[in-house]
């Protein structure tokens, strides 16, 4: 018979090893993203056509593409912008979800209803869908896609930070602060917003990963950063046209995205579960 | 159970003219005038005028808007730019196969998502169930493009099982079928694992092993039965997604299907078609949410309850 042990999770220590290690990667990305130019080997679009699709070797570690680019400084520049745009993206939404979820949650009424429903309506969209909606209305490039991905997660946020909003109106404290007088600004901003913000916070870290894959997706299908500029989706984009004789042009972008994102979903469960507010933050 | 069902179809009214509002607005927020492109240089304002009124282009947005809509209820949704044919053909000529692939993975997704949850479960804190949740986070994190070409380029390209793109027999849907719904075994497989775990502390099961019920009936006809509703209620919501779930695979493996037709319209701004396909997207996930949150209500009666 199996038994099951019951995880008390508020004695576990708050890091593991696992979330260490992808603490550590995503610095590390961080870090050669912001210093990209001067760290990459070569020029992110310096042609070399002696070394076309040529295979990872000392010289090239991630080997070279159609235009005998180097892989790796390619990855290294289109670090910045997969994360520029997915942080960007992901900070509108987690910005503008806290306040339309704290002022829905806070005063509810019509407002609160109008917006919940055209919040639900979004909710039950593949964000993919969401994303090519709003890029055929914005256009593509790199303003379009911050602005699609923004929206496809702006519902989750707003939802997230309703229900915290929500759940805190009922505390002690805050029948205090009104009993004191305070305003509801005050109350809204000084004493809500800092509690709910944690679990919002831990979700914004979990959907930069899931932008990340939305960006590399758009990319990939050629609405997202406009050659030569470098992102892991347009990469891979180029890298289809050469998929038999240059497989590493794919495979190198597609590694750095999932490792990416590994990485961040591995550090915002371990958040969740030194924090304790497992439900919260992944139920929204 | 009727007054249910009345009531969600009810609920999607607003949901459908807010979608159609999008994609009607789609064609009008995009720069440029549709009639500069018709009009040949030279032109006078009157010619300018009268080609106006023969698109309708000179009404208000709000007529506009509604002459569309009669023409979208009836299917009619215009007609491709660049490939001169009506739009609801095109997308009729390519619903079939979007539906046959995301169909197919929605099964395999429902299945094997529910088989390795039941495993992992079984195998709670096991080797067998770490490495079954380290799937799972792989597969819900890789993006199912790359996915895609990943499983080209082994099986297609270096094994040569089966064919590399297209749509011709059933070969050719195996690696499109895994690439769309591994995403989804992942998601339900981590439901049902929480839930067969979850299910399995209650007093019921110690009692049936106080019976002595052997212990793979108990698992099998009791837990995972109980376990089965929030993943049916993760399904439901998933019923939508077969069509839209399926966009980035299906240009991958070069198959037709509603998510090829739409990209290619997108880079070659075909906006008639663009707005066709984005509209039956949609309306696919609408009714797909539907049709899940009937079956739900029709298996759990709280359900019905809850809604009121």
């Amino acid at each position: 018979m199996t038994t099951i042990v019951s995880e008390s999770r508020r004695l576990r220590l708050p890091v593991s090893v696992p979330a260490v290690v992808a603490g550590l990667f995503i610095v590390l990305l961080v870090v050669s993203a912001v210093l990209a130019p001067t760290i990459a080997p070569y020029a992110y679009d310096a042609q070399n056509i002696e070394v076309m699709n040529e295979a990872p070797s000392f010289a090239h570690f991630f080997g070279t593409d159609e235009f005998g680019r180097d892989v790796l400084s390619r990855i290294i520049v289109g670090a910045q912008t997969s994360l520029s745009v997915s942080v960007t993206a992901v900070g509108f939404s987690v910005l503008t979800g806290l306040v339309l979820g704290s002022v829905c949650g806070y005063f509810g009424g019509l407002v609160d209803r109008i917006l919940m429903t055209v919040i639900d309506l979004t909710w039950s969209f593949p964000e993919i869908l969401i994303a090519l909606m709003l890029v055929a209305v914005v256009g593509a490039g790199l303003h379009g896609v911050i602005i699609a991905v923004a929206i496809a997660y702006l519902a989750q946020f707003t939802r997230l930070t309703r229900t915290q909003v929500i759940q805190l109106k009922k505390e002690a404290y805050i029948d205090a602060a009104v009993n004191l007088g305070a305003s509801d600004f005050h109350i809204l901003f000084r004493h809500l917003l800092p509690n709910a913000l944690a679990p919002v916070l831990v979700a914004a870290m979990l959907a930069t990963g899931d932008a990340i894959i939305l960006e590399a997706t758009l990319g990939f299908f050629g609405l997202g950063a406009q050659p030569p500029t470098p992102s892991w989706g347009a990469m891979m984009s180029s890298g289809t046209a050469q998929l038999f004789v240059a497989p590493w042009v794919i495979i190198i972008p597609g590694c750095a995205v999932a490792l990416t994102v590994i990485a961040l979903n591995i550090v915002g469960d371990a958040l969740i579960d030194s924090l304790d507010f497992r439900n919260k933050a992944r139920e929204g | 159970m009727s007054s249910f069902i009345l009531r969600r179809l009810l609920a999607v009214i607003p949901t459908f003219f807010v979608v159609s509002l999008t994609v009607f607005l789609l064609i009008h927020l995009v720069p440029g005038d549709p009639i500069d492109s018709l009009m040949r240089a030279g032109s006078s304002p009157a010619l300018r005028e009268q080609m106006a009124a023969k698109y309708g282009l000179d009404r208000s947005l709000f007529e506009q808007y509604i002459i569309w809509m009669g023409k979208v209820l009836t299917l009619d949704f215009g007609t491709s730019i660049i490939q001169g044919r009506p739009v609801a053909a095109l997308i009729a000529q390519n619903l079939p196969s979007s539906l046959t692939l995301g169909g197919t993975a929605f099964l395999f997704s429902s299945l094997a998502g529910i088989a390795a949850g039941v495993l992992a479960a079984k195998y709670y804190g096991t080797r067998i169930d770490s490495s079954i949740t380290s799937g799972i986070l792989l597969g819900s994190t890789i993006p199912s493009f790359w996915l895609a070409l990943l499983l080209i380029l082994v099986f297609a390209v270096w094994l040569g099982w089966v064919p590399v793109s297209g749509a011709r027999g059933w070969s050719s849907l195996v690696l499109p079928v895994i690439a769309t719904g591994l995403g989804g075994v992942a998601l339900v497989a981590r439901v049902t694992k929480v839930s067969m775990i979850e299910i399995g502390r209650q007093d019921f099961v110690t009692l049936l092993r106080a019976k002595g019920v052997s212990e793979s009936r108990i698992r099998l006809q009791h837990i995972l039965r109980h376990a089965l509703v929030p993943v049916i209620s993760i399904l439901g919501l998933r019923i939508g997604w077969i069509l839209g779930g399926a966009i980035t695979v299906e240009v991958v493996f070069a198959r037709p299907g509603l998510g090829s037709l739409l990209i290619r319209a997108l880079n070659q701004r075909d906006y008639p078609l663009v707005q066709g396909c984005l509209l039956m997207l949609s309306m696919a996930v609408i009714l797909g949410t539907i049709i899940g949150d009937i079956a739900q209500a029709a298996m759990d009666p709280r359900q019905r309850e809850a809604s009121k």
